[in-house]
């Protein structure tokens, strides 16, 4: 083979993954998980409890009684396909907008509220005790993720490490500095970023020239696939895949999940300053949950009355949740100094102590 | 019991530290077969193979990103970064994530590693090579940051970083890495941390220092007490948290104090120490606390670097001004 006369030492492909079309009509045969209804109306299930906490966080915030919040409007798919394909002992290391995958994997909602209402005990996590808690300085976390894969491999432990973060995080060395490791060293973590084309008010055209960002993983020598990431057959297939290979030894994989942010990027931000409505209202043609939701009912598994019963079930759930949320005692301010260190050095427990107003430090 | 180098006094460490606990992890550049730029892990990876002593590509955040990670699940990782000046990168991890791992998760997920790397200036190094930014290190919460002055406390202090259940940076002077020698014995014991050692007793003055200006400071005490003059020198050791009792203890002794440090002056670490004697041990003072430091310049290249530095003269000069000090 040759090109302009120089011999072409390599090729690569990048490829695209979509089995629903956006009315929710079957593009191509789909993975033998879809024919399991219990599976596939609870990948339904999570997405829709998580618009629905996402819609009562952004009140609470709005009504004073939650921080900056970030919401995963439109982009349920993702988070929810990706944990879905997980197992328990494996390790997710999420992004700030990573709710839905949190949730799936057993974080409790009034946890997540603690943590953007300002309290520190929402990273406590009851339930993934070794899942991170959620990452706020962009992509910081993909280095975290080669290491815990690192620490599963020199332990021999079938487990994998999965990093979230968006499509802003790929322009950061940090990504790729974690993405070079693990792929000398093959390791079991699987990089998912979440392409919401929007960085705050920088599109993806400003963020890269690069035609996709899968193809980032090929410099890093692993697969980078795309996948549409309203489509959430497509986002746990890919994530199965991903993850399977990962744990038997074949090394890391990288997701592109192409999707759309809906809303602001959080509560703090004003999308219409710099994107048009019209292009978010086209976009809502495209929406994970709609699009889902008519496949299972052309499939004749879902009905009206299960969709009002689920409606009402995440309406309690969430409410519930709030209601915990809202009674929880504050902290005593000293208790600032309680997981600084192991063991409190004595001269930061004089100054415990002056806040506790138990003397003068 | 053998004499041995500074930097010798670090690889028996590393190797005792991997001897005893199979989760210690050492990792950085050229760590492996090349030993080290400084040698400080020559031998390791023939003996505890190459998984544990790990080459990592050339990308100091990723050092230090790994070593979080791999600290969330239980490794015990020692990261190497071979001058300090590469240390930069770094610093997103060590404040955003490794100083703040046990806070923010509660306790939950914690972070016991070990960043190591060379410290200072007087080597004749490159540009780049001979930062002693320590006090920026010393002001993020959550982290210790440790310097040790003698093959002895480079062998008792490392050992008691690796051990530690909280991230540290461990400094290492390396002007004296070579020029220290001592007698090391290589019996597992660490020395405490945030533990000030005192090198010599004194009633006059007190002069406080760490790392490799200790070399100065002693031989300025030595000089001092040839005229009379006897100077307690203290070696700070730990400079996060640092050890208050003893600082203010001598000082309330002898009544006077002067401040050591390489790093430039404004915002460096002695301002904290004089700081705390203003508020603590004002009416203990006979004199000004003075501080001898690097001046406030960029860390000049090979021909002009010793100037910048304190010398014996500039330290004994501080002193004899504060013992004259009525």
């Amino acid at each position: 083979m040759t090109d302009g006369g120089l011999p072409v030492i390599a090729r690569f492909e990048v490829r695209h993954r979509n089995y629903l079309a956006p009315d929710g009509s079957i593009n191509r045969p789909l993975p033998a998980f879809a024919s399991d209804a219990n599976l596939i109306t609870a990948l339904y299930r999570a997405m829709l409890l998580l618009r629905n906490f996402d819609r009562k966080a952004v009140a609470l915030q709005r009504t004073g009684r939650l921080g900056t919040y970030a919401v995963s409007l439109g982009q349920e798919a993702v988070s929810v396909g990706i944990a879905s394909a997980m197992r328990a002992e494996d390790v997710l290391l999420p992004s700030y907008r990573d709710n839905g995958a949190l949730i799936w994997r057993g974080v409790k909602l009034e946890e997540i509220l603690l943590f953007w209402g300002g309290d520190e005990r929402g990273n406590q996590f009851s339930g993934p005790v070794e899942d991170f808690p959620f990452c706020v300085p962009v992509g910081s976390q993909a280095p975290h993720a080669a290491g815990v894969a690192y620490a599963f491999k020199l332990r021999k432990q079938p487990r994998v490490a999965v990093c979230m973060f968006g499509d802003g995080a790929t322009s950061k060395g940090d990504v790729y500095e974690a993405m070079n490791f693990a792929g000398v060293h093959k390791l079991p973590v699987v990089f998912v970023a979440t392409n919401n084309q929007w960085a705050i008010s920088v599109p993806l055209r400003l963020q890269t020239g690069c035609e996709t960002l899968a193809q980032k993983a090929i410099a890093a020598g692993f697969i980078g696939e795309q996948v549409d990431g309203s489509d959430v057959v497509a986002m746990r297939a890919a994530a199965e895949d991903a993850i399977a290979a990962a744990r038997e030894g074949q090394g890391p994989r990288f997701i592109e999940a192409v999707t759309y942010r809906l809303g602001d990027h959080t509560t703090s931000d004003d999308a219409l300053r710099y994107r048009s409505a019209d292009e978010v209202q086209a976009r809502w043609k495209e929406e994970p949950i709609a699009r889902l939701r008519n496949y299972l009912v052309s499939q004749k598994m879902w009905s009206k009355a299960e969709e009002e019963r689920l409606a009402a079930e995440c309406h309690e759930r969430v409410e519930a949740a709030v209601e915990r949320y809202l009674a929880t005692e504050p902290r005593r301010p000293e208790a600032m100094f309680d997981h600084l260190y192991a063991e409190l050095p004595e001269t930061y427990a004089a100054q415990r102590r002056q806040l506790a107003g138990e003397g003068d430090a | 019991m053998p004499e041995m180098t500074l930097v010798e006094a670090v690889n028996l460490a590393l190797a005792r530290a991997m001897e005893d606990d199979p989760d210690v992890v050492v990792l950085g550049e050229d760590v492996g077969i090349n030993g080290g730029v400084f040698r400080a892990t020559v031998g390791l990876q023939t003996r505890f193979g190459p998984e544990r002593v790990l080459d990592t590509p050339l990308a100091e955040l990723l050092i230090s990103g790994l070593c979080v990670g791999m600290a969330a699940q239980g490794v015990k990782p020692v990261g190497e970064i071979q001058f300090m000046g590469f240390l930069y990168p770094c610093i997103d991890q060590l404040v955003n994530h490794a100083s703040r791992f046990r806070n923010r998760t509660q306790g939950r997920l914690t972070c016991p590693m070990v960043l190591r790397t060379p410290h200072g200036a007087g080597i004749r190094a490159p540009e780049h090579h001979s930062e002693s930014t320590e006090a920026m290190l010393a002001h993020i919460p959550g982290l210790r940051v440790v310097i040790p002055s003698s093959p002895e406390r480079a062998y008792g202090l490392l050992l008691a970083a690796i051990r530690d259940p909280d991230p540290v940076v461990f400094l290492e002077p390396t002007r004296i890495y070579r020029a220290a020698k001592g007698e090391v014995e290589d019996n597992g014991e660490a020395l405490p941390l945030d533990v000030a050692f005192v090198l010599r007793e004194g009633r006059d003055v007190t002069l406080i220092s760490w790392g490799a200006m200790l070399k100065e400071t002693m031989a300025a005490a030595d000089a001092l007490a040839a005229d009379g003059i006897a100077a307690e020198v203290i070696d700070l050791a730990t400079l996060k948290p640092y050890d208050e009792a003893t600082v203010l203890g001598s000082v309330a002794k002898t009544g006077r104090c002067v401040i050591v440090h390489e790093a430039t002056r404004t915002g460096g670490f002695g301002g904290e120490i004089a700081a705390l004697i203003a508020e603590r041990a004002l009416t203990s003072l006979l004199a000004p606390v003075a501080r001898v430091t690097g001046y406030d310049t960029i860390v000049p290249m090979a021909r002009l670097e010793q100037h910048m530095m304190p010398s014996v003269d500039r330290i004994v000069t501080a002193a004899r001004k504060a013992c004259q000090f009525s």
